[in-house]
């Protein structure tokens, strides 16, 4: 295989499981090491990830919706 | 069947359901446009293609330390979860197009008719269309399949939700001989993404440490919760305008991918 198929299909992987906003999946990998990382320590640590679902959410949709809004042929 | 498994067995089904809907659409579009053979043909090796990656996945996912799977599947499920949630929400405020199946078929058959002349035997633009069609629609089932399924080491009942969709769904196009464009899509995609993330969360935190209160019982306020958080996110989204990209119209294309 050479490296242009690999490149592509390393491309394509990408794009199947993390899409087109890459910030939400480094939310994701964010808020599981925050989660082991309170649970490793003794501490009630459930409550993290799904405050973490709701601001990645809100956060992403935000920019998306901004997006969308400032595009001059939204009208 | 447990509650877990149970909702395994929706998820998959309500995700199998939608993708088979949109690949139907595209089979339709090149069976009845240009050869039904060739184009089954193509379906019949794009489901084979499917079912090997599932017989070759599935018991490497298994075999992995719970903990392990856990923290991988979830953490999966919920990155996959939240694109299908972000886009489903955007569809719900009006700031991404839904998706039509009467418009897909349109688009789909107008490029059959144009590609041109075929052959008499096998026709290579229908069963190419067809395969990957239903390759790529299939592809999401196979992840889901996979990771509900190994996570809970019922991948046959996972794969048998999956099937039955497939049957449900073709059973329907056949009978409506026409794309399911009745089919609430649009919302069968927010259940998905709101079980996907669910799930997501509650396996990504088991799978690094933590513990829910109630055990499996969580999951009973998990996904009423996200489901509210999704439909809050939509209305607090929604332009004041109600600015819609009907079928058709140009979307930006970051708001036009899948799923």
């Amino acid at each position: 295989m050479n490296v242009a198929r690999a490149r592509a299909l390393l491309r394509g992987v990408w794009d199947f499981v993390v899409g087109d906003d890459w910030r939400t999946a480094v939310g994701v990998v964010a808020a599981l090491a925050l989660t082991a990382l309170i649970a490793d320590a003794g501490v009630s640590a459930w409550w993290l990830m799904p405050l973490a679902v709701l601001a990645l959410l809100g956060w992403s949709v935000r920019r998306a919706a901004r997006d969308a809004t400032r595009r001059p042929d939204a009208s | 069947m447990s509650g877990p498994e149970l909702g395994l067995a929706l998820s998959v089904f309500l995700a199998c359901a939608v993708e088979a809907v949109e690949a139907l659409t595209i089979v339709l579009a090149v069976g009845t446009t240009r050869s039904w053979s060739s184009a089954m043909s193509g379906v019949a090796a794009a489901t084979l293609a499917l079912a090997v990656l599932v017989l070759a996945l599935g018991p490497a996912l298994t075999s992995l330390p719970l903990d392990v799977l856990r923290l991988l599947v979830g953490g999966l499920l919920l990155v996959f979860g939240l694109q299908w949630l972000r886009k489903a929400v955007l569809r719900r405020a009006g700031l991404k197009a839904k998706h039509d199946e009467l418009q897909a078929y349109a688009e789909q058959t107008a490029a059959a008719r144009a590609a041109g002349g075929r052959p008499a035997r096998m026709d290579a633009y229908s069963f190419t269309l067809a395969f990957k069609g239903v390759l790529l629609e299939g592809l999401e089932v196979v992840f889901i399949v996979l990771t509900f399924g190994a996570n809970q080491h019922r991948v046959g009942l996972a794969a048998a939700a999956a099937g039955l969709a497939v049957l449900a769904v073709v059973a329907l196009g056949v009978a409506a001989r026409a794309p399911l464009a009745s089919v609430p899509e649009n919302t069968m995609k927010l259940a998905v993404g709101v079980m996907l993330s669910s799930f997501g969360t509650f396996w990504g935190a088991e799978g690094a440490g933590a513990h829910w209160p109630g055990g499996d019982a969580a999951l009973l306020a998990i996904i009423p919760g996200v489901l509210l958080a999704a439909l809050a996110t939509a209305a607090l989204a929604s332009p004041g305008d109600r600015r819609v990209w009907p079928a058709g119209r140009s979307a930006p294309r970051e708001l036009t991918r899948r799923p």
